[in-house]
């Protein structure tokens, strides 16, 4: 039971994940250019990572934790104003994940190191590599329509899954306020202006967040949803449109599925599993709210969202 | 990832299908039933921190389909008027940055005005006068944003940008005709009507 956890235990869970998170070895091969996981190794990887503290999910649960963590990174990654907004996304996580542990400087100082990789990997590319990898981001989320109270509460998310893209507040910074059209002649002078009504409702950027290590990011996406507590649901039904191709998916024998795997084999080999050990018992999470609903849950969850855990006995390799 | 893309190309002679992917090139007859050329593209030993992809495709000076890569070169492939016989004539090596889009002269271009625009990420263009051997006739340089998507038409270059941006540019001299704050996000493709000129 959740309530029966201590102020002792969260902060243990929170510092294992995010130590773990952060390790040095699996930073490393994140690092490396490489394509983006299926979606097979992406959940596995997110299994290992939620269980490497004394805490545990079951399947339904972990599905459920999964399904709003994907449905969150989504809608980020969509709302975007500009493509090398998806960063400032990034360092607004990091900085909130900075915040969880600030009192654990071993740790603290592991995010960093991981942070100054970041700006030195990331804040050189252009627009157009960010809107290449924001567009590949997008191609893994495709048909993914798994509504979420929290999103449906605060009118982000309509009814049929999809986000709603905002057309008022501030255009993206280096956008101008659409609305405007200016005529010149052949030698380059302005010789006449016209305006045009839009249908958004568009304002001027006060300023740019920063891409340093410490700074205001301006941009809300990617802070924390939950620095208000609310329930948070996710609804299964209507949410997969495309069932024959993704049935067809997982037929289909994936030639590149041995390297993938020697590739995961490496990734979890610097994730260390924390087994509860002697007296310590560990603690369950259960996403529901009750064991009968999480079991329920499990049940009859439809099949074309099951997702399909590899399951890997990662050894550490000595190097 | 970027997006497989695919274009009819209309040369003297014969339409083609031109496909492009991350493997490389691809044409097509256009019943689809004959795969009339394949490219692939280099790709390097190691894995490299860019990707490798073909992008932006155009077919110019009746017999030639121009096609972009993420390295900067525009590939120039001379079509017989029949058959499978296609040979990769010239690489153009302008640009330094990915192509993100070719547009060929889809009305009558005024004398000097080049048939073909070629665009990259930094928002370059160049302007080009197609032949055995291509001609550079005229660079734009980037002002720091994406050009996303071009289209020219009478001499005249129309260009979207990642800032929302449209520009029209003579094509001969690169002055600049009109500047549209069009949009509130990046602009993703342009299309033109060959017969009114209307973006």
């Amino acid at each position: 039971r959740v309530d029966e956890w201590t102020d002792v235990d969260r902060k243990r869970v929170m510092n294992d994940i995010i130590s773990t998170m952060f390790n040095k070895k699996f930073m490393e091969e994140l690092f490396k250019p490489q394509e983006l996981y299926s979606k097979k190794a992406l959940r596995t990887v997110y299994d290992r990572l939620a269980h490497a503290s004394i805490m545990r999910l079951n399947q339904a649960s972990m599905d459920k934790l999964y399904d709003l963590m994907t449905m969150a990174f989504k809608y980020q990654v969509l709302l975007c104003p500009r493509p090398r907004d998806i960063l400032l996304v990034t360092f607004n996580h990091l900085d909130a994940i900075k915040d969880f542990i600030h009192d654990s400087p071993g740790i603290l100082n592991q995010v960093d190191e991981t942070f100054r990789q970041l700006i030195e990997t990331y804040n050189p590319l252009s627009d157009g590599e960010f809107q290449l990898i924001r567009q590949t981001l997008l191609i893994f989320f495709q048909d993914m329509h798994i509504r979420v109270s929290i999103f449906l509460k605060d009118k982000v998310q309509n009814s049929n899954g999809r986000f709603v893209l905002p057309i008022s507040g501030p255009v993206p910074w280096g956008t101008e306020v659409p609305g405007l059209i200016r005529m010149f002649n052949r030698k380059g002078v302005e010789v006449k202006r016209t305006e045009f009504i839009t249908a958004g409702n568009y304002i001027t950027p006060q300023r740019e967040g920063s891409f340093e290590l410490y700074g205001d990011r301006v941009l809300k996406l990617g802070t924390n949803m939950y620095s208000v507590s609310r329930p948070v649901e996710t609804h299964m039904s209507g949410s997969s449109k495309n069932l024959a191709s993704s049935a067809k998916e997982n037929i289909v024998p994936n030639p590149l599925a041995k390297e993938e795997l020697n590739f995961l084999a490496r990734l979890l080999g610097g994730l260390e599993v924390q087994k509860p050990g002697g007296s310590e018992t560990g603690f369950r999470l259960n996403l529901f709210m009750t064991d009968e609903e999480e079991e329920h849950a499990a049940q009859t969850r439809p099949e074309e969202l099951s997702y399909k855990v590899i399951n890997i006995e990662a050894t550490q390799v000595r190097g | 990832s970027v997006s497989p893309q695919a274009a009819w190309c209309e040369l003297q002679s014969r339409v083609l299908l031109v496909l492009t992917s991350q493997r490389g090139i691809q044409m097509y007859d256009p019943d689809g039933s004959t795969m009339v050329y394949w490219h692939a593209l280099d790709i390097p030993e190691h894995p490299a921190a860019h990707s490798v992809f073909a992008r932006g495709i155009a077919g110019a000076g009746g017999h030639f389909i121009c096609v972009g890569t993420s390295s900067g070169a525009v590939l120039v492939f001379d079509v017989p008027p029949k058959g499978t016989n296609v040979m990769l004539s010239e690489v153009l090596d302008q640009h330094h940055y990915a192509i993100t889009d070719i547009a060929a002269e889809q009305g009558h271009a005024p004398e000097g005005s080049g048939d073909l625009v070629t665009a990259d990420d930094s928002g370059t263009l160049c302007m080009w006068s197609s032949g055995d051997e291509f001609t550079l006739l005229g660079m734009i340089p980037g002002a720091g944003c994406t050009c996303s998507s071009v289209v020219l038409w009478q001499g005249l270059v129309a260009a979207g940008y990642g800032d929302g941006q449209i520009r029209v540019l003579e094509a001969g001299t690169g002055v600049l005709r009109a500047q549209v704050s069009a949009h509130a996000r990046w602009i993703y493709a342009l299309d033109l009507a060959p017969l009114t000129g209307k973006v």
